[in-house]
C-alpha cells in the first residue's frame, strides 16, 4: 500500500518535444553541472567556463565567430537531396528529408561559405549534426567538393569542420562514393599547394573519418571530441570487452599521432590565423613571394 | 553447402545421377528420360538465376566455395611473387599482394583473402584488414607506379576490421589516404569486386580507371544485416535492407557507380571456378589493353572526373 497515488500515467512529453538545452535564460553544463546565463554561454562560444566542455554547435555558429563581423557568402545554399534509390525503411527517405528540413531549418548536413577570417580569405565547410546525424549523402559530398574547387580556383585556404556519424544509409552506394569524390578533390587541392585544415569535432566517425576528415595538411580537433572509424558499440561487440577510458577521444587520437593539435574553440580563430598566415598560398599574381622577399635590393 | 534456392536444382541433379547409374548397371534404356531431365534442370537453373533476389545474390557472394583472391592468382597468374608488410607495423594476412605475370604482362595484384575453412579464416581475419593492410596495399601500389606496372585489385571483404588496435593505428586515416593517393597513380588501375564489397573497407582499394563487379556480388555502404540492425533495430529485415540498398552489380551499374559487370557461370562462380577465372582473366587482359592506350595524365583526370560526377542532387 503506497502513500501516494499517481493520478496521471508516466511522463507524457513526446520525444520530439524534449530539448537537449532549454531555451531559457540559464545554461547548465552537461559535464560539470555548473550554471551560467545563456548570454554568457554564447559569449564563450558554447564552451563551459569551469570545465571546458565543448557543446555541439551548428555550422551557423562557426560561421558567426570565424568570419569577421559574421559576414560571409554562402555557396550552393539551395542544393538538396534527390532520392535516386527510392529508399524506404520505416519511413520514405523524401518524407524523412522534408521532416528534418522542417525541424532544423536546414537543407542538408553541411553548409559551405567563404569570407574573411582575421582579415584573411578563408573557405569553410561546416557540418550540422542535427540533420540526420550529420550523415554524408550526395548533397554533403557535392557541396564539399564544390567548396574545395572554389578554394583551389581562388587559391584560398580551406577549413573543413566535421561533425558526422558517417555515411547516409538511405543513399547507399551514392553515399559511399562521396568519400571517393571528396578525396579526389582534395588530391587536386593538395597538388595546387593550397592549405587544407581539417577540424574534427564531436563526433566524427565512419566514412567521414575515412575520407576528408583525416586528409588535412593539418588535422586538428576540439577537446574531448569522439573521433574514430568504427563506432564504440561496434568495437565493443567485436572484442567482447569494455573499452578503456578515453578511447577514441581527441586526446587519444592526438597521442596516437593522427592529429597535429587540439584547440579550444575560443582560440580557434586566432590559431588558424597564425597557422595560415605563415603559409600564404603562392598566388598567380605574385608567383614567388618568399623568393622576392629574400632578394636584396640592388639600389643600395 | 547448398543455399536454399540451390536445393531444388541439386535434387534434380541427384536424380539424374541415379538414373545414369541405373542405366550403367542394367540394360534399361533411359536415354530419353535423361535428356528430358537434363532439359528440365537447365530450364530450372535458367529460371532460378534469372530471378534471383538481391538477398540471394548476397548469399552467393558469400558462398564458402566461391573462388577468392588466391584462387584467381593461382588460376590465372604465372610466377606470382607475394610481397609482405607495410614497413611500419606488420604484415596483414587479410590483405594479400604481389607481382605476377598475366599472359606475359607484369601486374601488381592486391586484394583481400577471406579464407576457405575455419583455420584459414582465422589466419586471414575473415578478410577484414587492419590499417597496416591498407598501408601495405598503398606501398605496393606506389611500387607498381615506380616500375610502371599496372595494378589490379580484387575486392572481397565484410569491411575494414573494427577492432581496438585498428582504431589506435588509424583505420580511418589509412583508408582515407588510399582514396586520395589512388586518384593520382600514374599507372592503370583496375578494381574487381569478386565477392563482398562492404563500405570503406572495400573502397580503400577500389579507386580505379575501371571498377567492375562480378555478377553475383554486392557493393554498398553497409551490409544488409548492419543496415537492418540500425534502421529496424534487428537483423530480421536483412532481405528488405538488401532490396532497399540496391547493392547488386546490376543496381550499381545502372546507377553509374561501377563501370561494368563480369558474367558468372550459370549457378554462380562456385559452380565452375575454372570457367570464372578464365572469364576474369580475359576481361582483365582486354581492359589492360584499353587503359594502356590512354596517356597517364588523361587516365588520372578521367578517373577523377568519373568519381566526381557520382551523386544525385537537386539544384
Amino acid at each position: 500500500m503506497s502513500w501516494f497515488k499517481r493520478v496521471e500515467k508516466g511522463i507524457v512529453t513526446p520525444t520530439d518535444q524534449k530539448k537537449e538545452t532549454p531555451d531559457g535564460l540559464w545554461h547548465k553544463c552537461q559535464e560539470c553541472k555548473s550554471v551560467v546565463t545563456m548570454a554568457e554561454h554564447k559569449r564563450l562560444l558554447y564552451v563551459c567556463g569551469p570545465c571546458g566542455h565543448h557543446d555541439r554547435i551548428d555550422a551557423a555558429d562557426y560561421f558567426d565567430f570565424l568570419f569577421d563581423g559574421g559576414r560571409f557568402t554562402e555557396l550552393d545554399a539551395e542544393l538538396t537531396s534527390g532520392d535516386p534509390l527510392r529508399f524506404v525503411d520505416t519511413k520514405e527517405y523524401p518524407k524523412r528529408l522534408v521532416a528534418t528540413e522542417r525541424n532544423t531549418g536546414l537543407k542538408d548536413a553541411v553548409r559551405t561559405a567563404h569570407g574573411l577570417s582575421a582579415g584573411q580569405p578563408l573557405v569553410v565547410a561546416a557540418m550540422d549534426f542535427k540533420f540526420i546525424g550529420g550523415s554524408m549523402g550526395s548533397v554533403v559530398g557535392e557541396k564539399i567538393a564544390r567548396a574545395i574547387d572554389y578554394a583551389r580556383q581562388t587559391r584560398t585556404p580551406f577549413l573543413m569542420i566535421s561533425r558526422s556519424g558517417g555515411a547516409r544509409m538511405m543513399e547507399a552506394g551514392y553515399s559511399l562514393m562521396q568519400m571517393a569524390k571528396t578525396s579526389a578533390k582534395l588530391a587536386l587541392l593538395s597538388e595546387a599547394g593550397v592549405p587544407y585544415v581539417s577540424l574534427l569535432t564531436d563526433p566524427t566517425t565512419g566514412g567521414v573519418t575515412a575520407s576528408f576528415a583525416m586528409l588535412g595538411d593539418f588535422n586538428i580537433a576540439e577537446p574531448g571530441a569522439l573521433i574514430g572509424f568504427a563506432g564504440p558499440r561496434v568495437i565493443k561487440e567485436t572484442i567482447g570487452k569494455d573499452l578503456p577510458k578515453g578511447f577514441q577521444s581527441a586526446e587519444f587520437v592526438l597521442e596516437h599521432g593522427f592529429l597535429d593539435f587540439i584547440v579550444d574553440r575560443r582560440e580557434l580563430k586566432q590559431r588558424l590565423a597564425d597557422l595560415l598566415g605563415m603559409l600564404q598560398p603562392v598566388s598567380a599574381a605574385n608567383p614567388e613571394p618568399r623568393e622576392a622577399r629574400r632578394t636584396p635590393s640592388k639600389a643600395h | 553447402m547448398l543455399l536454399d534456392f540451390e536445393q531444388p536444382i541439386a535434387a534434380l541433379e541427384g536424380k539424374l545421377l541415379e538414373m545414369q547409374k541405373l542405366a550403367d548397371e542394367s540394360d534399361v534404356d533411359v536415354s530419353e528420360a535423361v535428356t528430358a531431365l537434363q532439359a528440365k534442370i537447365k530450364a530450372l537453373k535458367k529460371e532460378t538465376y534469372a530471378n534471383l533476389t538481391r538477398w540471394q545474390r548476397v548469399q552467393l557472394s558469400r558462398h564458402p566455395e566461391r573462388p577468392q583472391m588466391l584462387d584467381y592468382i593461382g588460376g590465372m597468374v604465372d610466377k606470382f611473387v607475394e610481397l609482405h608488410g607495410d614497413r611500419t607495423v606488420g604484415d596483414d594476412k587479410a590483405m594479400v599482394g604481389g607481382l605476377g605475370e598475366l599472359d606475359g604482362h607484369t601486374v601488381m595484384f592486391i586484394g583481400q583473402q577471406k579464407g576457405h575453412n575455419t583455420k584459414e579464416r582465422q589466419y586471414r581475419n575473415f578478410g577484414m584488414a587492419n590499417p597496416e593492410g591498407y598501408r601495405k596495399a598503398l606501398r605496393l601500389m606506389k611500387l607498381a607506379e615506380k616500375f610502371n606496372v599496372p595494378i589490379v585489385t580484387l575486392i572481397d571483404t565484410m569491411g575494414a576490421f573494427p577492432g581496438l588496435e585498428a582504431e589506435e593505428r588509424g583505420q580511418g586515416e589509412a583508408i582515407a589516404r588510399n582514396l586520395k593517393e589512388m586518384f593520382m597513380l600514374k599507372v592503370p588501375v583496375i578494381c574487381i569486386i569478386i565477392g563482398e564489397g562492404a563500405s570503406g573497407g572495400a573502397l580503400g582499394i577500389a579507386i580505379g580507371d575501371r571498377v567492375l563487379m562480378l555478377e553475383n556480388t554486392w557493393y554498398s555502404v553497409i551490409s544488409p544485416e548492419s543496415c537492418s540492425s540500425i534502421l529496424w533495430r534487428t537483423w530480421d529485415y536483412k532481405e528488405q535492407a538488401a532490396e532497399a540498398l540496391k547493392l547488386t552489380a546490376i543496381d550499381m551499374h545502372k546507377a553509374g557507380l561501377v563501370d561494368g559487370i563480369v558474367k558468372e557461370p550459370l549457378g554462380g562462380a562456385h559452380t565452375a571456378p575454372e570457367q570464372m577465372i578464365e572469364t576474369l582473366k580475359n576481361t582483365l587482359l582486354k581492359t589492360l589493353k584499353e587503359l594502356g592506350a590512354i596517356a597517364p595524365a588523361d587516365r588520372i583526370s578521367q578517373r577523377i572526373d568519373k568519381f566526381s560526377a557520382m551523386g544525385v542532387v537537386v539544384e
